[in-house]
């Protein structure tokens, strides 16, 4: 195979959807980029993006923990992902109310032993090196009509579940205390909203890899919301433009045959970098 | 176990290396800058990939990328710290970056790039010659002897910056330099622990310390030791077990240590700006 890009986007096109392996690659990226861009919308609005990073972190004992016990991998990224998630709803609990000192030692700690467990893992399993960039860093060569399947069944409980408590949810995530006062269960709230976090971390470390999950669930809804402050259309904004990075990074990835997780990072940071020079300018 | 020169190697750069970031942790918990350290501790990462496809030594760029990732968080100044969208922004492209150089570095060598990759990630503590170990053991010295001795007005300023300033504190140059000096840990840890598991060293070590006491300096001196406990444990646990990794090993005991901490009783921030007065 041997990829070159034409004036003709006709032809590029027939190229990119040629091998049935780029076809999956398209729809999970697809998938994958409108759970990572709704989920992601809140992330930053609750400015949760450390917590964030910490849990898709998770996948990683994840995924070499079900390989040393033989399970499905998908297994692993998803009990791992909600153990990570109640780990620090429990963390911040126990250090009383919300210091953001304790917090941030919680959630680093809960992300470095996530990963001592994962290389403690990997090295029991005696894996190979090369998967383990591949599991740190994505691939989209290997995605299976099964791993489709899944995605879109985890996008669809997860669209479900934030149909349900978006409402409620956005009413604590921008005044928590006029939500308590108003009988909104603010801490169920916060752990429900985890748990939905890991979940759809979980699906994204899939494809992007677990370091860089970061570039679709963050940057799309932060460039978004640095562009409107409508919230409807920066929600609709942040799906749309996490689409379009997930498409570009992939056809670039294809032609170019640079590592898929360099070309999502650097379109999401020069989206975002593009988004705050313009607010800067409208000042 | 002590006759066998690469544990000794680990043995000083890493007691060394522990006590620098137990120190450094304590304030980076106190200053709520957990995930400057971690985004630090990624750069590391590239750097030391950017070192292997370039052909220069690894840690080369491993400070070189550290300290100008924390020179760069500095002049952001308080934006920095408080909007960690941009953090996160730009460490995922950093580490984009990082997996770029992997394949050129995949490119130019046949072979090894899985190693120097997994090595700059997950650390090889026993890996160390003498040279590497006695340089990172002096410069872990030199990180210790500075942060104590901007400690006091740190402390200042990270309790009650308002007040700090107003006697006149450098505020904007001491964290500048704080961020410095992390970034320096970041790059000698990464030699040890590797760069995803540093915040084990970090976050662990100063979450329990400020979890047990409101004496800064009593707590000072918990971080650095529950650091230091971490990783003789964890050397001797992995030299007994040979399956367990070192990193895991140092970074697991760490986390037990915190867990153990949330079985004491919550102190109170009160209690610190207390005893400041």
């Amino acid at each position: 195979m041997n990829p070159s890009f034409s004036a003709n986007p006709l032809t590029d096109l027939h190229q990119l959807l040629q091998y049935p392996f780029m076809v999956n690659a398209l729809e999970a990226g697809t998938i994958v980029a409108v759970i990572a861009a709704l989920v992601g919308w809140f992330v930053v609005l609750r400015r949760e993006s450390f917590v964030c990073h910490t849990l898709s972190v998770m996948s990683f004992p994840g995924a070499s923990g079900a390989a040393l016990a033989g399970l499905p991998l998908a297994s692993g990224y998803f009990v791992f992902a909600v153990g990570g998630a109640l780990a620090i709803a429990f963390g911040s609990r126990v250090s009383g109310r919300r210091s953001a000192m304790q917090e941030s030692a919680v959630v680093g700690t809960v992300g470095a032993v996530a990963l001592g467990l994962g290389f403690l893992f990997l090295s029991l399993y005696g894996g190979i090196l090369e998967s383990v960039e591949t599991l740190l860093f994505g691939s989209f060569v290997g995605i299976t009509r099964g791993q489709v399947e899944t995605l879109f069944i985890v996008a669809l409980l997860a669209g479900a579940v934030l149909a349900t408590v978006g409402r409620p949810l956005f009413y604590a995530s921008v005044d928590e205390q006029a939500a308590r006062a108003d009988g909104v269960p603010v801490r169920a709230l916060s752990i429900v909203f985890l748990v939905l976090l890991g979940m759809a971390v979980a699906a994204i470390a899939q494809i992007v890899g677990v370091l860089l999950t970061f570039a679709l669930l963050v940057a799309p809804a932060a460039t978004a919301q640095l562009l409107t402050d409508r919230l409807r259309l920066s929600l609709a904004l942040a799906v749309a433009l996490a689409v379009l990075e997930t498409w570009a990074a992939l056809t670039l990835s294809y032609f170019t045959n640079e590592a898929l997780g360099f070309c999502v990072t650097t379109i999401a940071l020069v989206l975002y970098a593009c988004a705050r020079a313009s607010r800067e300018l409208r000042r | 176990m002590f006759a066998l020169p690469f544990v000794r190697n680990a043995l000083l750069a890493g007691s060394l290396i522990a006590i620098a970031s137990g120190l450094l942790g304590y304030f980076i918990v106190l200053r709520a800058q957990v995930f400057a350290g971690d985004a630090l501790s990624h750069v590391a990462f590239t750097g030391a990939l950017a070192a292997a496809a370039a052909g220069v030594d690894l840690r080369i760029g491993l400070f070189a990328a550290t300290v100008l990732m924390a020179l760069l968080f500095a002049a952001l100044g308080e934006r920095a710290r408080a909007d960690d969208v941009s953090v996160g922004v730009a460490f995922a492209w950093i580490l984009g970056l990082g997996v770029l150089f992997l394949d050129l570095f995949n490119a130019s060598s046949s072979g090894s790039s899985g190693i120097v990759g997994a090595r700059a990630l997950f650390g090889s503590i026993f890996g160390l010659s003498t040279g590497e170990a006695t340089l990172a053991a002096a410069i872990a010295v030199v990180l210790i002897a500075a942060i104590l001795a901007i400690a006091r007005p740190l402390l200042f300023v990270s309790l009650d910056p308002a007040v700090a300033i107003a006697r006149g504190v450098p505020a904007r140059l001491l964290g500048s330099v704080f961020l410095v000096l992390v970034g320096a840990d970041a790059a000698e840890a990464t030699q040890a622990v590797g760069a995803l598991l540093l915040l084990g060293l970090l976050a662990a070590p100063a979450g329990a310390a400020h979890r047990l006491t409101a004496n800064p300096y009593l707590g000072m001196a918990l971080a650095a030791g529950l650091a230091l406990a971490s990783v003789w444990i964890g050397i001797a646990l992995s030299y007994q077990i040979a399956a367990l990794p070192p990193s895991s090993a140092i970074v697991l005991v760490a986390g037990g240590f915190y867990l153990l901490a949330f079985a004491a009783p919550p102190r109170r921030v009160a209690g610190v700006l207390r005893w400041m007065r």
